[in-house]
């Protein structure tokens, strides 16, 4: 009954939709067939390089104290996961989800080579590329393409935000960046762009940048109403922070409560860039992650949605070991990343603590390499086919 | 098709300033074609007046002040109240500064100078919140747009928002600060993989000591600087940060990164022949990076003209938005509303998305700016709502809350008389063709008339030229120039 229910949903506002796709595109289209296995990654980005040592505070090493007189966060004033690690003091939420069995880190998470610059540890990060080879396309992206072909994916990749990250960006296939499913539909209704849209497409060749925009056009317009529709048919009753994040994250649930048929989301939060008084502005940046995802995870959570779910946080890089003069720490490399969700294989601290006392320049060492966990999330969570989308085989993790 | 010479004069005036603004169309057209970039190149001759939003209390007020946050401490014989207000006023000069350039921008006869100025405020992208030090560092950019590129270079490096912006007051003899090093070889000269992790710790060394004052201007601390031998780019010596500036000026790559990044925003962001813009490079290091001389290059070579090069750019959101002013002058009564439209289309003037500036080109199109996009010329036609919820950014103080949903009217008086006049005079159906040609940079035979026909008012002439205009700017094909 269901199943009959939603392909007859996915049928009709294809065929509105269809108006809107010009010649070129009209072709392929069909139902997208994202998520095979009904399993919902969300990415959340932390900006700017998140300090994962004051993140996960080693409380029983000397080094971190001795390194960071002034940053060093007190083993009192912590939030204690073992005899060694804490979580920063405004990190609540998380330490109540590692006390429940939902949340795992994973430490010193890096690539060789490390960049220290932003947009390109980032780029290193969004693409999957080696630190020496530039990628034009995201590794979500490439999942995107995989996923759906050359087909007309009725709901993609969506990034809760203005703009679209270079991570949902694929060679056939773009995420769908949005700030509210309402806001969109009601942009896509304007009878002029309808007919528009049907007559304007033929003087365009589909690679120009003219092209690309009708192009555009097109795939915003099918999936508005899709996206628009799915986050209406349950949403979320719980309340949320009234933060960015909390926002986004509210939409994020009523889609997946709504089962759109959309299986990764991607939201960021910054900026974690630090060289200054890195205590208060970390502090506020970890209090609105904490408030939104304990929303997020109660709200999944009394659903039944939560064992669909998993979270997954990273930043570009983690900073030095050693503080700064100016409050705060300068840009390092490897770092931590946590999971949450209701389906973890294996939970808690997967993995030892950073070794202080084994630096490159003053740097953490990576011990699993980013691209190791991207392998184990699209293969293990999301049952895509990741050597294809990775363009290396990469030795899988256990934790889901 | 070949390119006609108005498509040929219009393309110059889009990408040399912010297209053609409509009531001095006319007297550009009957120039001679070899007159046209002299005019232009005149119009820009003179040495820029100081954009000043500040007055002088104000500057009394908050000297000092490196990073805007810091207000707080730096004057502790400040009660709260007075902290806060002082706070707020210097984001309302922030605001005033953004619209004040946006309005040189459709109003100025230095269209050329403008545009560079724009493209340097991408390329030296820089987030200081102060307003003081913003309003400077935009003043050496208009001064230097069309100047010498060693100028440019020093006077920005040397400026106090991009020494706040990468933190070069914290880079000292015992704790170098390789942030501003770093960005100076990767993003303003040489571009990376032309440098070593070295050479960065290497100059990093020599820029210790370069700070600011209490003014905002520049300040050589010599008891903070390092005066040990460096090496950087293969070259050794008890280097100050002008001589690492001298030796990234004498690499000629630094000459091509710029050229190169210069042929994309001003010719062609897909399609770039590597010979034509080495050769350009070439030119630009042998002058002396003379900017004026590489622009002389650009704009009168034949290449520039050729259909691949015409058309196939996307109008970044502030010159979609000057360049709509300029075709429809208008009188907006909340100009601030034009901050949430910069927010929303994805460029906000002095808020650059991080130290690399815009990304340009198909990074400008997301799914619900393209939506914004088409939606404009209706929004503006209406007086429309502009429903709009800012994106979460702890920099975000361009006049929105915090997390608050906005709402701003659009509302503003279009003078319709130098369109309408304009296209008085053409027969019946003459006049969608010509407005196509007018206002689309792809050339077409005909716009697609039976849409038209269906969302345009043929009641009288002036609703007809009116009621098109705003269609034919609702389209993709707007969108590029």
């Amino acid at each position: 009954m269901l199943i009959k229910r939603r392909s007859f949903l996915k049928t009709a506002s294809l065929a509105t939709a269809s108006l809107w796709v010009p010649r070129f595109l009209q072709a392929h289209s069909r139902p997208g067939a994202l998520a095979p296995n009904g399993k919902i990654l969300v990415v959340i980005q932390f900006s700017g390089g998140n300090d994962g040592l004051n993140t996960v505070i080693p409380v029983r090493n000397d080094v971190y104290y001795r390194e960071r007189p002034r940053l060093g966060i007190k083993a009192p004033d912590a939030l204690r996961l073992t005899d060694e690690a804490a979580l920063n003091p405004a990190l609540g939420a998380f330490k109540s989800l590692y006390d429940a069995g939902d949340l795992a880190v994973l430490h010193n998470v890096g690539y060789p080579n490390p960049d220290r610059s932003h947009f390109r540890s980032m780029d290193i990060w969004h693409t999957a590329s080696p630190a020496d080879e530039y990628w034009p396309t995201g590794w979500l992206g490439r999942y995107l393409d995989a996923q759906c072909g050359d087909a007309a994916c009725q709901s993609p990749v969506l990034e809760i935000d203005d703009t679209l990250s270079l991570a949902l960006k694929g060679a056939q296939r773009k995420g769908l960046a949005l700030q509210e499913p309402k806001q969109l539909y009601e942009s896509a209704r304007s009878p002029y762009f309808t007919d528009y849209a049907a007559a304007g497409a033929d003087h365009i060749h589909e690679d120009s940048p003219v092209g690309y925009l009708y192009k555009t056009m097109a795939e915003t317009l099918a999936s508005a109403e899709y996206i628009f529709e799915k986050s209406r048919v349950k949403p979320s009753p719980a309340t949320y922070p009234n933060t960015g994040l909390g926002k986004h994250l509210k939409t994020v649930a009523s889609l997946i409560l709504g089962d759109a048929d959309t299986s990764v989301y991607y939201v960021s939060l910054g900026s974690f860039d630090t060289h200054i008084n890195q205590a208060a502005q970390q502090k506020r940046l970890f209090t609105e992650l904490n408030d939104a995802l304990a929303a997020f995870s109660a709200d999944l959570k009394s659903q039944g949605r939560w064992n669909d779910v998993l979270v997954a946080t990273f930043s570009e890089f983690g900073r030095r070991v050693a503080q700064n003069a100016s409050g705060g720490t300068d840009h390092g490399t490897a770092n931590q990343m946590f999971f949450l969700g209701g389906s973890l294989k294996e939970k808690g601290l997967l993995n030892p603590l950073p070794n202080l006392t084994d630096l490159d320049q003053g740097d953490l060492k990576f011990t699993v390499d980013f691209r190791q966990v991207y392998a184990t999330l699209l293969e293990r969570w999301l049952g895509a086919d990741s050597e294809q989308i990775l363009a290396q085989r990469f030795e899988t993790l256990r934790f889901v | 098709m070949p390119v006609s010479r108005q498509l040929k004069l219009q393309h110059l005036l889009w990408r040399a300033g912010f297209g053609p603004a409509t009531e001095n169309w006319q007297r550009w057209l009957a120039l001679d074609e070899q007159a046209w970039w002299p005019t232009l190149r005149k119009g820009s001759a003179e040495t820029p007046n100081f954009l000043e939003v500040t007055g002088d209390s104000f500057r009394g007020l908050v000297l000092g002040l490196g990073e805007f946050g810091k207000v707080e401490r730096a004057r502790d014989d400040m009660d709260k109240a007075e902290r806060k207000q002082l706070r707020e006023q210097n984001r309302e000069y922030l605001q005033s500064l953004n619209l004040t350039w946006l309005e040189d921008m459709v109003l100025s006869r230095a269209q050329l100078r403008e545009k560079m100025a724009l493209f340097w405020h991408g390329h030296f992208a820089s987030r200081n919140l102060n307003v003081l030090f913003q309003q400077d560092m935009l003043h050496a950019i208009r001064t230097h747009a069309l100047g010498n590129f060693g100028d440019l270079l020093r006077a920005v490096s040397k400026s106090a928002a991009m020494l706040a912006f990468l933190n070069n007051q914290q880079n000292k003899k015992a704790h170098p600060n390789e942030n501003f090093a770093r960005e100076v070889m990767e993003l303003f000269t040489l571009g990376r993989g032309h440098y070593t992790e070295t050479d960065i710790k290497e100059a990093a060394r020599a820029f210790t000591g370069w700070g600011f004052n209490l003014e905002g201007a520049f300040v050589f601390r010599r008891q903070q600087h390092d005066t040990g031998e460096k090496t950087v780019l293969g070259k050794s010596g008890r280097f100050t940060g002008d001589d690492v500036l001298n030796i990234l000026l004498e690499q000629r790559q630094t000459a091509h990164f710029i050229v190169r990044k210069l042929y994309r925003f001003l010719v062609n962001e897909e399609k770039i022949p590597e010979e034509r813009v080495r050769e350009l490079g070439d030119q630009f290091f042998d002058s002396g990076y003379d900017i004026g001389k590489l622009l002389d290059a650009i704009f009168t070579s034949t290449w520039f003209y050729e259909p691949e090069n015409i058309g196939c750019k996307i109008k970044s959101p502030v010159e979609l938005w000057v360049g709509i002013r300029r075709t429809l002058p208008l009188t907006l009564e909340d100009a601030e509303a034009q901050l949430l439209l910069q927010r929303a289309l994805g460029q906000v003037l002095f808020h650059p998305p991080n130290v690399a500036g815009w990304p340009g080109g198909r990074a400008w199109i997301d799914s619900t700016a393209l939506m914004l996009r088409l939606r404009l010329p209706h929004i503006i036609a209406a007086n429309g709502a502009l429903d709009l919820s800012p994106k979460d950014d702890d920099d975000a103080l361009m006049g929105q809350n915090r997390g608050g949903r906005l709402q701003k009217r659009l509302a503003l008086e279009i003078n319709w008389k130098p369109m309408t006049a304009l296209f008085a005079d053409r027969d019946e159906t003459a006049v969608l063709p010509a407005l196509a040609r007018f206002l689309w940079q792809i050339p077409v035979a005909e716009p697609p008339a039976a849409v038209l026909k269906n969302h345009t008012d043929p009641s009288s002439r002036e609703q007809l030229v009116k009621t098109a205009t705003l269609q034919l700017m609702a389209t993709p094909e707007y969108q590029l120039s």
